[in-house]
């Protein structure tokens, strides 16, 4: 297995990134940036940037420079040093070839985890920084291809798949049919006004992930809640453009999403297990329309299964015997403070629970999230490279047992289900979801 | 010609360090203010009190936070340094004297020799601080000249005044300096990374915030 350093391949070639810096001149690269920083940089930007001490303390938050031999390029500040601060230092005078590594840096190189802010002494958002470089990077036009193409679908489509509005009906009607089978007159309930719950998703469940949305429907059923999804644009709850720096987009989505709830005079949103589609609609996307929470009422899966167990609606049949470990995904933990709710769910199903270590708010992120799994194929082999330190620990916790991960993100399903094959930790990994419906009773 | 740059430097200088010490943070704090309610609003927004101190708290509390245990000694080394780096400048008996004979106003003072001590604990934490800068990779790959020049305005005022104090070789031009580094050095906090001094407890407060009110999390 080579365990190379990412920072000896050369900037990684990239349609999106190549044929964007081809259409500019310098000239646009020095006046979008003036422009950037004049209209959108504020005291945040300055006090970041200026009250940084360059202690370094927040190297040894960040898994790719964990897992790259400590290389000092990939540290959090080291990877604002390389972008905003030559960029501060040239007073927006660089290259276009600088763009596009910068661009490189902004989005394949840093998962907006949040967990550097734990690390640095003054609170310094790291995230915050790399995502006004990838808005930047948005004005101008050197995005990665893959995710932005994902965003151009959100833009048409306002889902993250090119879903078209038959394809989705058409998918939930296919696994209403199919559940059926399970449990008899089975519904998933589609545009039900009134509804107490609104049940939204991400473009993948439909797109390549249907089992997700029947299990679903099947925990839904047998609770017996009242609940429904839209036949219209706004059951999508994803939301990548809020990670290409596309803000304007990201608002439009969450909008879209928002108002389906409330065009169904739904009671509350309950949404599937995805991290970054949480983020997006619990913390960001209803601060881009002025909201300062959600509109409505909001939780993500984790809360809405640890309520289920709660209120005994319910009911376990055979716990899950397999050994499980879980990973806290950023956007929900470090997000979200849902760990000890995510463990309640775990303990109701599972007889056997290995923690991993770190956990909680100071678990290593899954190098997938914050748009950098969706930045395609050119980077997989960086990411997989770059968090050789969940590699370490994962197979901790196997060693202490595990024998699943449990990962209620899509993201972090997906990341991890790179890591697990790169590095032969034959582990499954597991969504929440999955382990309810594997042992409930379903009479 | 010493005797006349040591009247200056002890007279209108001390005014004008202050002034542009005082005036330049207030300045500092009330454009970075205005310029927050321009453009970052949502930090009005979602500032809470409550987290905020939350937050400090535990970052001012040696070891209180997973980083700080990870880093032992650089944990002891940045609190001894801040706390001598405050204490011995305000509560050094000599300094105190002459706000006495200045405006006959006074305070408690700390022993000599507590000062002696303390300002050596500063120059040692400024030489950790260096050779931080010099040997571990990922500091030294972040530093700039202007972070060394940095350490050196702090450690200058307290080499040059435990040489003072001493009466070591030349100690009346080392008075000089260090009255003169020391005024230096206040000077210049509002406006290089010496203003993390006003800064951090923002920074850190508004972490703490969007932690503990929005992500219901910790955030040391």
């Amino acid at each position: 297995m080579t365990k190379q350093s990412p920072a000896n391949i050369a900037t990684i070639p990239d349609e999106g990134v190549d044929k964007g810096g081809q259409r500019l001149t310098p000239e646009q690269v020095t006046r979008v940036i003036r422009r950037m920083f004049e209209e959108e940089g504020g005291a945040r930007l300055k006090i970041y940037i200026e009250t940084c001490v360059h202690c370094g303390l927040c190297s040894d938050a960040c898994h790719f420079y964990l897992s790259n031999n400590k290389d000092p390029k990939f540290s959090p500040a080291g990877k604002v040093k390389q972008t905003l601060g030559i960029i501060i230092q040239k007073k927006g005078r660089v290259s276009i070839d600088f763009i596009k590594k910068a661009s490189e840096i902004a989005f394949t190189e840093c998962n907006l985890c949040k967990r550097c802010v734990m690390y640095c002494p003054f609170g310094i958002d790291i995230a915050y920084l790399m995502l006004f470089m990838r808005r930047i990077c948005h004005k101008l036009g050197v995005v990665p291809q893959y995710i932005q193409d994902t965003a151009h679908s959100h833009s048409v489509t306002m889902n993250q798949m090119w879903v078209k509005e038959d394809e989705w009906i058409d998918t939930l009607q296919w696994q209403e049919d199919e559940a059926r089978d399970e449990i008899e007159n089975l519904r998933i309930p589609l545009e039900k006004e009134g509804a107490e719950i609104f049940y939204s998703v991400i473009g993948p469940e439909p797109k390549f992930r249907a089992q997700l949305i029947y299990q679903t429907a099947v925990i839904m059923n047998v609770a017996g809640m009242d609940w429904t999804m839209p036949a219209t644009p706004g059951w999508d709850n994803s939301d990548m453009c809020m990670y290409t720096g596309d803000d304007e987009m990201a608002a439009r989505l969450k909008k879209v999403h928002f108002e389906a709830a409330m065009r169904l005079k739904t009671k509350r949103i309950v949404m599937g297990e995805c991290g970054h589609a949480f983020r997006s609609v619990y913390d960001v996307g209803n601060r881009h329309l002025g909201w300062k929470m959600s509109p409505l009422p909001l939780i993500h899966a984790i809360e809405f299964y640890y309520e289920l167990f709660r209120d005994k609606k319910l009911r376990v049949k055979q716990k899950y015997d397999i050994p499980v470990t879980l990973h806290d995904p950023c956007n929900v933990v470090r997000g979200g403070g849902l760990h000890e709710l995510a463990r309640y769910v775990i303990n109701e199903t599972c007889s056997r629970f290995v923690e991993m270590h770190p956990n909680r708010e100071h678990n290593y992120c899954c190098a997938a999230g914050g748009g950098v799994i969706n930045c395609g194929p050119p980077y997989s082999k960086k990411r997989v490279i770059g968090n050789k330190v969940k590699a370490d620990q994962l197979a901790d916790a196997k060693a202490r047992g595990a024998k699943i991960i449990i990962a209620p993100c899509h993201n972090c399903h997906a990341g991890l289900e790179d890591i697990v094959k790169y590095y032969d930790l034959d582990m499954e990994i597991k969504f929440l979801g999955d382990i309810i419906y594997e042992c409930i009773d379903k009479t | 010609m010493l005797h006349d740059l040591f009247s200056f430097v002890r007279g209108p200088m001390v005014w004008i360090a202050f002034t542009v010490f005082t005036v330049g943070s207030l300045y500092r704090l009330i454009s970075m203010w205005r310029l927050a309610k321009k453009k970052d609003s949502v930090i009005f927004n979602y500032f809470s009190i409550f987290f905020a101190i939350r937050s400090i708290g535990h970052w001012i509390l040696p070891f209180a936070g997973v980083n700080m245990r990870k880093h032992p000694a650089m944990t002891v080394v940045a609190f001894l340094f801040h706390g001598c780096l405050f204490a011995v400048p305000i509560f050094l008996s000599a300094h105190v004297i002459l706000f006495k004979e200045s405006w006959n106003i006074s305070w408690w003072w700390m022993p000599d020799m507590a000062a002696d001590i303390m300002a050596m604990i500063v120059i040692g934490c400024c030489l950790f601080f260096l050779g931080r800068r010099i040997f571990l990779k990922e500091v030294r790959y972040l530093t700039s000249v202007s972070d060394y020049l940095i350490l050196a305005a702090v450690a200058v005022p307290f080499i040059s005044g435990v040489w003072a104090y001493h009466q070591w070789a030349a100690f009346q031009a080392a008075l000089v300096i260090h009255i003169v580094s020391g005024e230096i050095m206040l000077m210049i906090i509002p406006f290089t990374k010496l203003s993390h001094m006003l800064f951090a407890p923002f920074t850190r407060g508004y972490m703490g915030s969007e932690f503990g009110g929005v992500r219901n999390s910790k955030d040391w």
